[in-house]
């Protein structure tokens, strides 16, 4: 697999789990119009996901199919940052998650939209819209839940401290990262970085939350195919249909 | 706001493209306004339904009561005058 396929894997490769995780959250929201809406936003990611495996398909070209990118593949083939596997905790935890997503998305896609790779490109733009919304969604639930009542507070500040361990990751450049933004299709990470930590800031500002002053925790990351323990809990429940009935069609 | 813990109610406006009235297309839980925009977005807007919205409190709309419906209502029945049927449309007006 070149970086290029590797690339378009790893972006999508996020969406999908990240996606997953919302799917699984399905029925269980707070209240409808939140489980709905949140869902709704699983289901962004999944598209987005979808195209790039299409994308990584076609770049291929050995008869792989996108259905076979996204169910068929052992832990380590997968790329994802491990930021996305952490489990459906509470509504703090996801809406953190969320959050902290969004915003790395946002500046990532918006980046993207000037990748040399024509594709990468276009779907940047697409997927942009959408992500614009899913950071309006989860900025405003950091207000809601931060400066809300002492415990809505204390709950989202202790999920966010939880999940800063996993931030670092998002900014990790690894070999394929630097080839790729050498020849002006890979997003610059270390702008990027800048961006979200603003972004961050003022939200949290904003929501009278802390930010974290954390060492770097991960010693090996998703991007180059190590995963959290959680991996592969969600991998077998996503991956139970193929294996139990292969190519089940309906 | 309700004592349940969805929120107060909020009645939905949807335009389906500009110039257009509003019109209403059902309600939304929220605990906020911008909530309420976001989840009326989301629920009524989702198949391409609109282009603009306005969302509005429940109790902030003034309504009609049933019993009131005879002294409001009926005495327009018998006062057909009131219906401009009797003028000759233009062959160019096409949407009066």
């Amino acid at each position: 697999m070149n970086n290029l396929e590797k690339y378009s894997l790893r972006v999508a490769d996020s969406s999908w789990i990240l996606g997953c995780r919302l799917a699984e959250y399905s029925s269980n929201g707070p209240f409808l119009e939140e489980d709905l809406a949140i869902t709704n936003v699983g289901l962004d990611h999944i598209g987005f996901a979808e195209s790039l495996y299409k994308y990584t398909a076609e770049l291929l070209a050995d008869g792989t199919t996108a259905d076979d990118l996204a169910f068929k593949r052992a832990e380590h083939e997968y790329y994802n940052v491990q930021l996305v596997e952490y489990p459906n905790e509470d509504f703090a935890y996801i809406m953190a998650r969320q959050f902290l997503f969004d915003v790395f998305q946002y500046y990532f896609l918006e980046a993207l939209t000037d990748s040399k790779d024509e594709t990468f490109s276009a779907l940047a733009k697409k997927s942009l819209k959408e992500v614009t919304y899913h950071l309006r969604r989860s900025t405003q639930w950091m207000y809601r839940l931060g400066d809300g009542t002492e415990e809505s507070h204390d709950r989202l500040q202790k999920a966010i401290n939880h999940l800063w361990m996993y931030t670092d990751e998002l900014f990790y450049m690894n070999d394929v990262d630097k080839d790729l933004l050498e020849k002006g299709i890979a997003v610059d990470l270390a702008k990027v970085h800048l961006e979200w930590k603003e972004k961050v800031k003022e939200v949290f500002d904003e929501a009278t939350l802390e930010m974290p002053d954390l060492p770097k925790f991960s010693l090996k990351y998703g991007k180059d195919g190590f995963h959290t323990d959680y991996m592969g809990y969600i991998l077998t429940e996503m991956q139970y249909l193929n294996n139990k009935y292969p190519d089940a069609k309906w | 706001m309700s004592k349940d813990s969805q929120g107060s109610v909020w009645e939905v406006f949807v335009q389906s493209k500009a110039g257009k009235p509003f019109r209403h297309a059902g309600s939304v839980h929220g605990f906020d306004k911008e909530m309420a925009l976001e989840n009326a977005r989301d629920l009524y807007t989702r198949r391409s339904e609109g282009t603009a919205l306005w969302v509005v409190k429940t109790e902030c709309i003034v309504a009609s009561q049933p019993e009131d419906a005879e002294s409001f209502f009926d005495p327009s029945d018998d006062k057909p005058y009131r219906h401009p049927t009797f003028y000759v449309m233009p062959d160019g007006a096409k949407h009066i």
